[in-house]
């Protein structure tokens, strides 16, 4: 079972990777966007470190509900709204249980997905977040390095595909040949779940 | 890197100090990053809020001010504004007679003022929208974002806003932003790119001698690039795409708008072509524009916007305005 602790540890690590990624995430996105995604997504993530640290959710729901709530007011952009409704989506499918299965994050995670897409109005294919989301939800089943694992071949996925959505998208074909940076951002964060439990295990 | 900045982290923050310390007209609240027209709310007035990525200045923040926008948030470089700000800006701005959210269709900048509008509704505030979506060298269908707002901004925040300051109500000041949004085409050009204070080093490779055309104005690179034309062949190129969208009926407000780092001389000539294309094409010039008023950082670079006016947005276009940024009539 999963309790708060692990959830911290998920945003915890996810805080990490987005930092030491920054750059990189930018790069991705000055080739097809506007160059801000690795710094965006930095501030956000510094706020959810600092907010739960000083709030101390005490379960899996609060967590990433309150952690959401953090990415909505302080990353602006598309990806604020986009990832803070995935947390806060999962977060109250999750409810107020103090320790879930991996099973019931599974759905959870889905439905956090659904919302992204109903919000973005994005399809897989769009080259867009999306493409590393869903499916990294359909190999959760499997466990968490499965669900790392498709996430970061999704995230590859997009490199050919041409952009519909967001900023990319008014490139049209040109945006074709680069990695999405939603999509490389996302497999980071399903990086953060298997390096949750990992640490766990330690 | 040449900026003149601190660090990046504070370069918005910086500016507002700044833009404060410039305008007394203005109530500008640096931590929460919202621009106010200092004697707001005004009684029986709808407010007008809009907002974006900065780095586009003097929009929006630079033209808060009687006449024209109540209030502005400006966000991140290149980057929407979150929603805590627009419903606070809201807050500050609405007198009982409703808010009127101005926003530029970016992914992002919809998300948030969507979200913004379901936070000022339950406060009791009336919000309507907008969209801003002129920019002619987006190709437009079901399965994209749609067209970009650019240069048609101004035109929308100055007519709608003199229909607030008439004391038109909410519904009626939102028609008239939509009309004057449907009647507006924009195209833009780039003659070099622009360099984020985050990333340093300019957003795309445009080597000397070469432009991007149909450019837009977060550094995002434009639909095609050719060899140098000159000011002429541009002129020609812009206002064809435009006319090629939208075949005009109406006489035309025309911006001939700079990028950020491109002189008044360039754009005063630039502009001296797209009369003598407009006036070739046989389209009537009602009233000209040319500055640099939505600015992509340090970009060199114009673009033509066009809006087809009637008596009645013509009346509203020359009603007095006083902000930083437009200033006529009082």
């Amino acid at each position: 079972m999963l309790d708060a602790d692990f959830f911290r540890r998920w945003m915890a690590a996810a805080a990490a990777s987005v930092g030491r990624e920054a750059q990189r995430l930018t790069d991705l996105d000055s080739a097809i966007g506007d160059a801000d995604h690795g710094i965006n997504m930095q501030r956000g993530f510094t706020a959810v470190t600092a907010a739960l640290a000083e709030e101390a959710p005490n379960t899996p729901g609060a967590v990433l509900i309150l952690a959401g709530r953090q990415l909505i007011s302080k990353v602006g952009g598309a990806s604020g709204p986009l990832y803070g409704t995935l947390l806060r989506r999962t977060g109250k499918a999750l409810g107020e249980a103090a320790e879930v299965s991996e099973g019931q994050l599974a759905a959870a995670l889905r439905d956090g997905v659904d919302g992204v897409m109903k919000l973005g109005g994005a399809v897989p294919g769009d080259k867009t977040m999306i493409d590393a989301l869903v499916p990294a939800v359909d190999a959760l089943g499997e466990g968490f390095a499965a669900a790392r694992a498709a996430a970061e071949q999704g995230a590859e996925a997009t490199i050919p595909l041409q952009a519909r959505k967001g900023r990319a998208s008014y490139l049209g074909e040109r945006s074709i040949g680069h990695q999405d940076p939603g999509a490389t951002s996302s497999a980071l964060l399903i990086a953060g779940l298997s390096a949750a439990a990992e640490s766990a295990e330690g | 890197m040449r900026m003149l900045i601190n660090v990046p982290e504070t370069v918005v923050a910086d500016a507002l100090r700044g833009m404060a310390a410039a305008y007394p007209d203005l109530t500008v609240d640096v931590e929460n990053r919202v621009i106010v027209r200092r004697d707001a709310p005004v009684a029986g007035q709808v407010a007008l809020v809009s907002g974006g990525g900065s780095g586009h200045e003097p929009l929006h923040g630079g033209f808060v001010g009687p006449g024209m926008l109540s209030a502005a948030c400006p966000g991140e470089v290149f980057t929407s504004p979150v929603p805590d700000q627009m419903a606070r800006a809201a807050a500050a701005v609405d007198s009982g007679a409703g808010v009127l959210f101005i926003v530029k269709n970016y992914t992002g900048d919809v998300l948030n003022f969507d979200m913004a509008a379901e936070l000022a509704e339950d406060e009791g505030i009336q919000v309507a929208k907008v969209l801003v979506n002129d920019d002619v060298a987006v190709t437009d269908s079901l399965y994209t974002a749609g067209r970009r707002g650019t240069g048609a901004t101004l035109f929308v925040e100055k007519i709608a806003g003199a229909a607030a300051a008439e004391g038109q109500p909410l519904e009626r000041v939102e028609s008239i932003g939509r009309q004057v949004n449907d009647n507006s085409r924009s195209f833009g050009v780039a003659l070099s790119a622009c360099t984020t204070p985050a990333k340093g080093s300019p957003t795309f490779d445009l080597p000397d001698g070469e432009l991007e055309l149909g450019v837009g104005i977060h550094g995002e690179p434009g639909r095609e690039r050719r060899p140098m034309m000159t000011s002429g062949e541009i002129a020609d190129f812009a206002v064809n795409a435009i006319l090629e969208d939208m075949p005009p009926r109406n006489p035309v407000l025309v911006l001939v708008n700079g990028m950020g780092a491109t002189p008044l001389l360039e754009l005063f000539g630039f502009n001296a072509e797209v009369q003598r294309v407009l006036a070739e094409r046989g389209v009537a010039v009602a009233r000209t524009l040319v500055g640099n008023y939505v600015t992509s950082l340090d970009m060199a670079g114009a673009s033509v916007t066009l809006c087809q006016v009637d008596e009645e947005l013509l009346r509203l276009w020359d009603a007095p305005v006083k902000t930083p940024a437009l200033r006529w009539g009082m």
